[in-house]
Parts: C-alpha cells; sequence; structure tokens
C-alpha cells in the first residue's frame, strides 16, 4: 500500500490531485482511496488530502500520519511547516518549486528522495493560470510511479471535460521535466 | 457489472437512490450530507431520474414532505445529519407509527455544541427509538447496496417501516472508493414496485396518522413494535435476495476472526474496518482476538449477537456516542442488558472513541484490547467507561 499526502492550499486542487490518482488506480483494477482533511474550505489557508493505492481491498479508515509520498503544490507552504513529518524513511518529496532541485536539496534532512519542477510556470503557459495539481500529479507520477500515465487520461477527462486536453499537456510536461535528487540525512 | 468504479461514496448513494427510481426526493443541505442531495438535484434537473425533488426551508418539512409523499404512494427518499436529524424528530416518530416505507440515509456527525460538523454517531443515538429500522455500513459498497436493500426492505407489505441508512460523515461520505454499480434491470428485479398496503386516495379515503385516546393508543404501539420485531425475517430475506443478485452477502452481525478469540471488540460502522486491521496485527502477535460488527442496530439482532459473542471471556463495545448521565453508552447498555444472563457472564468493557471527528487509529484499537485483557473489573462502577483520547 501507497500513502500519500498532498499539501497545498485552498483553491489550487490539491484534493483534486488526490482524487485523480486514486480514480486513476481504480481504473487500473487497484484498489484506492482519496480523501481531504476534513474541515472548512478556506481559499489561500494550508490544507491536506489524502491518498491510499493498493493491490488488496483497503480497510484503514483513519488519516494518514507516515506517508510513502508527500506531494506539494505550493512551496511557500516549505517556510510555514515540515512537509516531511511522518514521511518514512527512503519516502518521496514531490514539491513545486522554481528552485533547481539541487538547491532545494539543503534544506532538507529527510533519508529518501526528492524530486522538484516549476509546475507553476508550466500551468502558467499551457493552463494560462497558476494552478498546478494536475501539472503536479505528472511529476509525482513520475517519481512514484504509483499509476501508469495513461491511466489518468480518463479521469481527467472526466472531470475536465473540454479542457482536459491541455490539463493532460501541464501533466505530461511535468512528468518529463522532474528531477530527482537523493537527500541523506 | 462487475467492474470497480470509482466515486465518492455520497454520490454512489445517490445512484442507488436513482437506480431505485424513487419517486419523491425532499431534503435540506447539510454537511457532511451535501454531496447525496446536491447530486440528486443534478440527476432530477438533468432528466436522468424523474423524480420531483422539492427544495424545502428545514429538515422538518423534509420529513414531513416525505411523510405525504409516501402516504400519497410515492417511493419517497431523504437523507440528514446531525442538527437536521434533531430537527426532524418529531416527524420520525409519526413516519414509522404510520407505517411508511421511507428510506434516508443519515451521514452521520456529531451534534452542538460546541458545533462540529465532524463524525460521530450521537445525532442517530438521539434517535434510536423513533422505530424505524436502523442498518450501519462500514464502506462505500455496502453504503450503496444498503441503499437499495433499505427501499426492498422497507416496502415490502410485511413490513412497511421507514428505514435509516447510516454512514459515517466524512469517513465514509467524502471518500472516493471502488464501488461495484448495479444497472436499472438488476435493480428492478430486486426492488418490485411500490405498492403501498395503504394509501392516500380521494376515491378511496381513508384516515392515516389519526387521533387515539388511551383506549387504543397501546395498542397501537404494541402494533408498531410487532411490526418492527417481525421485519427482521424479510430484513434477512432482502440480504438473502441481494446476494443472490449479487453474490454479495451481508448478515445482521458480522464476525472476524472471533474463533478462538477470548477477548471480542464490538463496533458499528466505519470503525470495523479499521478495527479488523488492529485484529490482524493483534493475531499476529498471538492475542487470542477477535472482531464482532452490529449491522442491523433496529430490530436489535440479540440472538445474532449472543451467538457471536458467546464464549468470549471478555467484550470490548465500543460506542461512539456518549449517553450523558446513563448506566452505559447506547451499544455497551444493549449489549450489558443483552448478557446479564448468559453463564458465565463475560467481563463488559466500554470505550467511547471518535467523537466530533477525533481519529481512530488501529493503534487505538491495540491499546484498547490491551488494557481490556489486564482488567477485570466487572461489574464496574456504573457510568464507568474510557473515553478514549481525551485530553485531561
Amino acid at each position: 500500500m501507497i500513502e500519500t499526502r498532498f499539501h497545498g492550499r485552498g483553491g489550487q486542487g490539491a484534493v483534486t490531485s488526490a482524487e485523480l490518482l486514486a480514480l486513476a488506480a481504480i481504473q487500473e483494477g487497484k484498489f484506492a482511496q482519496a480523501f481531504p482533511s476534513f474541515g472548512p474550505e478556506r481559499r489561500g489557508a494550508p490544507v491536506l488530502a489524502f491518498s491510499r493505492v493498493a493491490e488488496e481491498q483497503i480497510r484503514l479508515r483513519s488519516q494518514i500520519y507516515d506517508p510513502d509520498v508527500v506531494l506539494v503544490l505550493d512551496s511557500s507552504l516549505l517556510e510555514i511547516m515540515d512537509v516531511t513529518e511522518g514521511l518514512k524513511a527512503g519516502g518521496t518529496l514531490v514539491v513545486n518549486s522554481k528552485q533547481p532541485v539541487k538547491e532545494l536539496a539543503s534544506r532538507f534532512h529527510f533519508e529518501g528522495s526528492l524530486w522538484a519542477v516549476d509546475a507553476t510556470h508550466i500551468a502558467r503557459e499551457l493552463l494560462g493560470r497558476p494552478i498546478t495539481n494536475t501539472t503536479m500529479l505528472g511529476a509525482l507520477l513520475r517519481a512514484t510511479g504509483i499509476v501508469d500515465i495513461d491511466s489518468v487520461s480518463e479521469p481527467l477527462r472526466h472531470r475536465f471535460g473540454l479542457i482536459a486536453a491541455k490539463n493532460e499537456k501541464a501533466l505530461r510536461e511535468a512528468y518529463d521535466k522532474v528531477e530527482k535528487e537523493e537527500i541523506k540525512p | 457489472m462487475s467492474k470497480r468504479i470509482g466515486m465518492e461514496v455520497s454520490i454512489a448513494v445517490a445512484e442507488a437512490v436513482k437506480l431505485a427510481n424513487a419517486d419523491v426526493i425532499a431534503a435540506y443541505p447539510i454537511t457532511p450530507q451535501t454531496h447525496i442531495v446536491e447530486h440528486l438535484s443534478e440527476l432530477v434537473a438533468d432528466g436522468d431520474l424523474d423524480a420531483e425533488y422539492v427544495c424545502v426551508e428545514s429538515e422538518h418539512s423534509a420529513m414531513s414532505a416525505v411523510v405525504g409523499a409516501s402516504a400519497a404512494g410515492a417511493r419517497s427518499y431523504t437523507a440528514t445529519a446531525s442538527q437536521g436529524l434533531a430537527l426532524m424528530h418529531e416527524i420520525l416518530f409519526i413516519a414509522s407509527s404510520m407505517r411508511l416505507p421511507i428510506v434516508m440515509t443519515v451521514a452521520n456527525r456529531a451534534l452542538s455544541g460546541p458545533l462540529s460538523i465532524w463524525n460521530d454517531h450521537s445525532d442517530v443515538m438521539a434517535s434510536r427509538d423513533c422505530g424505524w429500522i436502523q442498518y450501519f455500513v462500514e464502506n462505500g459498497q455496502e453504503a450503496f447496496d444498503h441503499t437499495l436493500i433499505a427501499f426492498r426492505v422497507a416496502e415490502d407489505p410485511e413490513v412497511s417501516l421507514p428505514v435509516i441508512v447510516n454512514l459515517d460523515g466524512f469517513i465514509l461520505s467524502h471518500m472516493i472508493e471502488p464501488h461495484v454499480l448495479l444497472d436499472d434491470e438488476e435493480v428492478a428485479r430486486y426492488i418490485p414496485p411500490f405498492r403501498p398496503v395503504n394509501r392516500l386516495d380521494p376515491d378511496n379515503p381513508v384516515t392515516m396518522g389519526d387521533f387515539a385516546m388511551p383506549e387504543f393508543y397501546t395498542e397501537v404501539k404494541k402494533s408498531q413494535e410487532m411490526a418492527l420485531r417481525n421485519s427482521r425475517a424479510t430484513i434477512d430475506k432482502g440480504w438473502q435476495e441481494f446476494a443472490e443478485l449479487t453474490g454479495r452477502k451481508y448478515q445482521a452481525v458480522e464476525t472476524y476472526k472471533t474463533e478462538g478469540a477470548e477477548i471480542l471488540m464490538l463496533s458499528m460502522g466505519a470503525l470495523g474496518e479499521t478495527a479488523s486491521v488492529a485484529v490482524d496485527r493483534m493475531r499476529d502477535q498471538g492475542l487470542p482476538v477477535g472482531l464482532v460488527k452490529l449491522r442491523l442496530w433496529r430490530p436489535f439482532p440479540s440472538d445474532d449477537l449472543l451467538k457471536a459473542l458467546g464464549g468470549a471471556k471478555k467484550i470490548v463495545v465500543m460506542d461512539r456516542a456518549i449517553s450523558f448521565g446513563a448506566a452505559a453508552n447506547p451499544v455497551a447498555a444493549e449489549v450489558t442488558s443483552l448478557l446479564y444472563d448468559t453463564e458465565p457472564r463475560p467481563c463488559i468493557f466500554n470505550s467511547v472513541v471518535g467523537l466530533g471527528g477525533r481519529d481512530v487509529r488501529v493503534e487505538d484499537f491495540e491499546a484498547i484490547v490491551k488494557k481490556a485483557m489486564q482488567g477485570h473489573s466487572y461489574p464496574g462502577p456504573v457510568g464507568d467507561y474510557d473515553l478514549i483520547g481525551v485530553r485531561e
């Protein structure tokens, strides 16, 4: 079972990222859950979303405290919280950041791999607005391989209709461009 | 249809109401029930469901509207939570005493105050004695399935009673997970057309929900009580027919690894899934632990539960609500009273967990069981229970 925690700000679509991942996994015949951190929704405030993906039926109904993967949609969150809290040893952190991954790496002390991509830039160019949920999902899929990138097409179409194509383009762009750096404590 | 489809549990419940071809839906939106009725209103507005969707101004009106609709012979549905259920309270009793087969989803949520939008069972426990059949489901598939099963059972002429399907708010209502759906033809085979025993009809006038003098009230209550108790045969039939249709088998009481168990946990709703993971872990450690899950809350499945609990030396009952000032909390009170005459009488421990959205983890169940394994306090002082995770 792979547990992922999504960090974003209200309105950036962290919940949608988690949902698309779960829907793609279920489409592949896997079992999956996606859920928000249940609470009042406020635009701009830090929000969390979660997903679990497994080969067998998932019986856990508690929240996720020790994720295998953490995805950060907004790099300003790095200044106000420890996004690696609970991240398992050998885990994966995927961050939307303007900074090159090697530079970004110096601020982290967990054991695992860091992946970074300037998703805001990609989203502005391809979607015309800085909403990075679908773009960062591409980075997440490259970093983790939780589902095949092609499995996301159908959930994207269902969710975004006419604008699915450009969201998929942004997702694939981040998939190609995301870079990795190993982090040692 | 056997392919698993990913969707939010609330949407799956709404799709079940559509498949059941409800005639009248009256609801007032309240977190965490909102997505269910939002989706239903879309289905009606888009012409995908040929039903009357009544936008009422309160839950009291929602329940009143479905009472009227059901009395007129319409297949009627509503959904609510928390304060919404509390506001319906007086009409709940009218629906059951008028023997109206309304189906209602309660996305269980804590009662105010302080205001909490999060899950616990205090809403439905405050309406415990409303005379409705009450199921608790533990995952999205069960929520979808029991929405259909509820219509099948409620409208059976042998039953003719309203049904509540309880699903844990947020924990289930807002979860995206896989569901196996049914198609219209399968559902049509499972749920026959609604043929009310009595209905309001200008051509054949009857009086329903009448006034009763002391000479009659007791008899009416006895007949209502017998109807609820006797509904059990049809409830079982509803599950059996559903298993024949889908292969998915349900029972009033489910057991998990109870064989050889000396200590049993007992839970209702979504807690059961996480608790089963805790049982796996403790069994791996060699602890003789099992789990009993109550799917049917009313009519209370006494015989099934006695059988499931038989032989255990210790039983830990999980409650997700406090019965303030009571001898025991709602589920524990029921179980304690049921086991009073058993020989030898097991030790019963009561843990209140997950109030107002407090997360309940595998580790919590392990700690609860391990504490009970060391305890021998039965019969303890009145009102003796553990409020898990409380900061003092």
